[in-house]
């Protein structure tokens, strides 16, 4: 493998139902500063069907090109056709790095991919810099959270990485942008389509997005039950703001799992995060500690919530969740 | 039906903690557990086993003291185990690992392969998928359930963010399952009795079919280039005061930084 080929960074845009997600906009961001600092281009990979009218939008969130396969086979994400789709690319252009969102979808092509080009795959970035070397330097939490690894790709490319979203920046849309949109044609293997999608369900009426939220009134153990969630929606009412809570609150059933902030659940990064009765277990703390105020209220005073916290109450937190929804509402 | 399952020995990592002084892992004394999602997706083939009459076989790789992993699996009621381990495989990313696995499996017939969607020592995902494309069979990710129609067709259901999604495979097919698909079974006594005294089989590089540049570090593409633990940022302000000044320490706080009026 002749290293010097290889150019550019290339991105996935993940869409759904013709709806750009907005991972894809935090890659493109991130892809722009890399390729500034590297003086490459960024290349978005914009798959699906009846979907080029948003191929410009792209190119406003910091793409140079934009590679339109509009073809039905990708109208909805099966791993197959999604597959070959990128593959054709990767042989065709040769890539420098390639970067996907750490979704379900994500997660899912991006393995099935690196292993049909044999490179090598970061799962779950959470940061992406660019190495002595030019090569990229892509650091993720290992061990539950424990401990960050920072991973390199050096002898293979594309150098691929997933990353979650609500970790990156996207730039805001610059109208002023030029660049190239251009249809790709993919020459699609059927024979090997095998499985079928009989039919896609959504079970969340109010799709709520706890990674958009402003202000988070997240909650743990220490909230203690139902009524300490009703006490948390209150408190979250006044503030115009979203509840969401720790892994042990989502197992007992309290809340649901789309709510859920931390290493098996959702990264945060909220203008405020309130954690009430949350003992800041490190899965917990990889999800949130980004928030840019983070206010933590917790009977312990040695619960390690307290070393992330910004400002730390020991106390009892539904006392205070009472009383300060009282005080705000006056 | 023949059915597969690859299960992992990982620390438990939610027992694992961190020496403040040093910033190093503290690992002793961390329990190793089976990978709570490849357990999921071993109950699932026993379930198909108690239904359907599946023939179920777990294989794991990994340094000779996961043979623990295999006797478990033994106890919850596989027919058979294969300890795939060799210093040939030694210091293998995800895309080595997928090689190792995937030799193994050219030597066994089977209808359904399953493992778990992740392990929570590196929670990547990644082996589940990459076995599949090297063995160029179908693959369904974060399964939550699935029916066997006792002919060929699987119909499973696979969770994604805004909810699910209802699919069609016939065997043979990879699955990567989710702990939250069901809640695995204990060992049973008499199990645990019979599990050392049934074999497992222990294969290294000589009984898998597979390229020797995939393997082990060498067949290795990505590598740790530096770990270190996360860096916590100075810990804030600290109080312990009574509710109503709290409150009050709060909201001053809130206006400082522009979040109220």
């Amino acid at each position: 493998m002749n290293l010097e080929e290889y150019k550019g960074i290339y991105v996935f845009i993940e869409q759904r139902e013709g709806v750009i997600q907005n991972v894809a906009l935090e890659l493109l961001g991130q892809a722009r500063k890399l390729a500034d600092e590297l003086n490459d281009k960024v290349y978005a990979m914009l798959l699906g069907h009846n979907i080029a009218d948003q191929a410009q939008s792209l190119i406003a969130r910091g793409a140079d090109e934009v590679i339109v396969v509009d073809a039905p086979e990708l109208a909805e994400y099966t791993t197959e056709p999604y597959t070959q789709a990128i593959c054709q690319i990767i042989e065709d252009r040769k890539p420098e790095s390639m970067l996907i969102g750490a979704t379900t979808l994500g997660r899912d092509l991006g393995p099935r991919v690196s292993a049909r080009v044999e490179t090598g795959l970061t799962a779950d970035c959470t940061k992406i810099e660019v190495g002595a070397n030019k090569e990229l330097l892509m650091t993720r939490p290992a061990f539950g959270g424990n401990l960050m690894a920072t991973i390199v790709c050096k002898n293979h490319r594309p150098q691929m990485g997933t990353v979650r979203p609500g970790v990156l920046f996207a730039m805001d849309a610059d109208e002023n942008r030029t660049g190239e949109v251009v249809n790709y044609e993919v020459k699609f293997n059927t024979a090997k389509f095998k499985v079928k999608l009989i039919e896609t369900v959504k079970e969340d009426t109010d799709l709520i997005d706890i990674t958009e939220a402003r202000i988070l009134v997240s909650g743990g153990r220490g909230i203690g039950n139902e009524e300490g969630f009703k006490a948390m929606d209150g408190l979250a009412q006044t503030l115009d703001a979203e509840v969401s809570a720790s892994r042990a609150m989502v197992d007992a059933g309290y809340i649901g799992h789309e709510r859920q902030v931390g290493q098996t659940g959702k990264t945060v990064r909220p203008d405020l995060y309130f954690a009430f009765g949350i003992s800041g277990a490190i899965q917990h703390v990889a999800g949130m500690e980004e928030s840019d105020l983070i206010i933590a209220v917790n009977k312990d005073k040695d619960a390690p919530i307290f070393q992330v916290a910004d400002l730390g109450i020991v106390g009892d937190a539904k006392q205070i969740i009472k009383k300060l929804t009282e005080r705000l509402e006056k | 039906m023949k059915i597969v399952v690859c299960i992992k020995q990982v620390p438990d990592t939610t027992e694992i903690k961190i020496d403040p002084k040093t910033g190093t892992l503290i690992r002793d004394g961390v329990p190793s557990i089976m990978n709570p999602d490849d357990k999921s997706g071993l109950e699932m083939a026993l379930q198909l086993k108690d239904e359907k009459g599946a023939h179920v076989t777990v294989i794991t790789m990994g340094p000779p003291q996961a043979d623990l992993i295999l006797r478990e699996a033994f106890a919850m009621g596989v027919d058979r185990a294969i300890h795939l381990t060799d210093r040939k495989f030694a210091g293998a990313d995800t895309l080595a690992t997928s090689h190792a696995l995937a030799g193994a499996l050219r030597k066994i017939d089977f209808d359904l392969l399953i493992t778990g969607r992740q392990a929570i020592d590196g929670d990547t995902a990644q082996v589940g998928p990459q076995i599949a494309e090297h063995l160029d069979l179908p693959q369904v990710s974060y399964l939550e359930d699935l029916k066997f129609d006792g002919d060929k067709t699987f119909t499973m259901k696979r969770h994604i963010e805004e909810g699910y999604q209802m699919l069609e495979v016939e065997a043979p097919c990879v699955v990567t399952v989710l702990s939250s698909a069901n809640n695995p079974r204990y060992m049973n006594v008499g199990g645990i009795v019979d599990a050392y005294q049934k074999e497992v089989e222990v294969w290294g590089f000589n009984e898998i079919e597979v390229d020797e540049k995939n393997l082990g570090l060498k067949g290795s593409p990505t590598s740790v280039h530096k770990a270190f633990a996360r860096g916590l940022k100075p810990a804030g302000e600290l109080y312990e005061v009574e509710t109503d000044e709290a409150v009050g320490i709060i909201i001053k706080k809130l206006k400082e930084k522009f979040i109220l009026n």
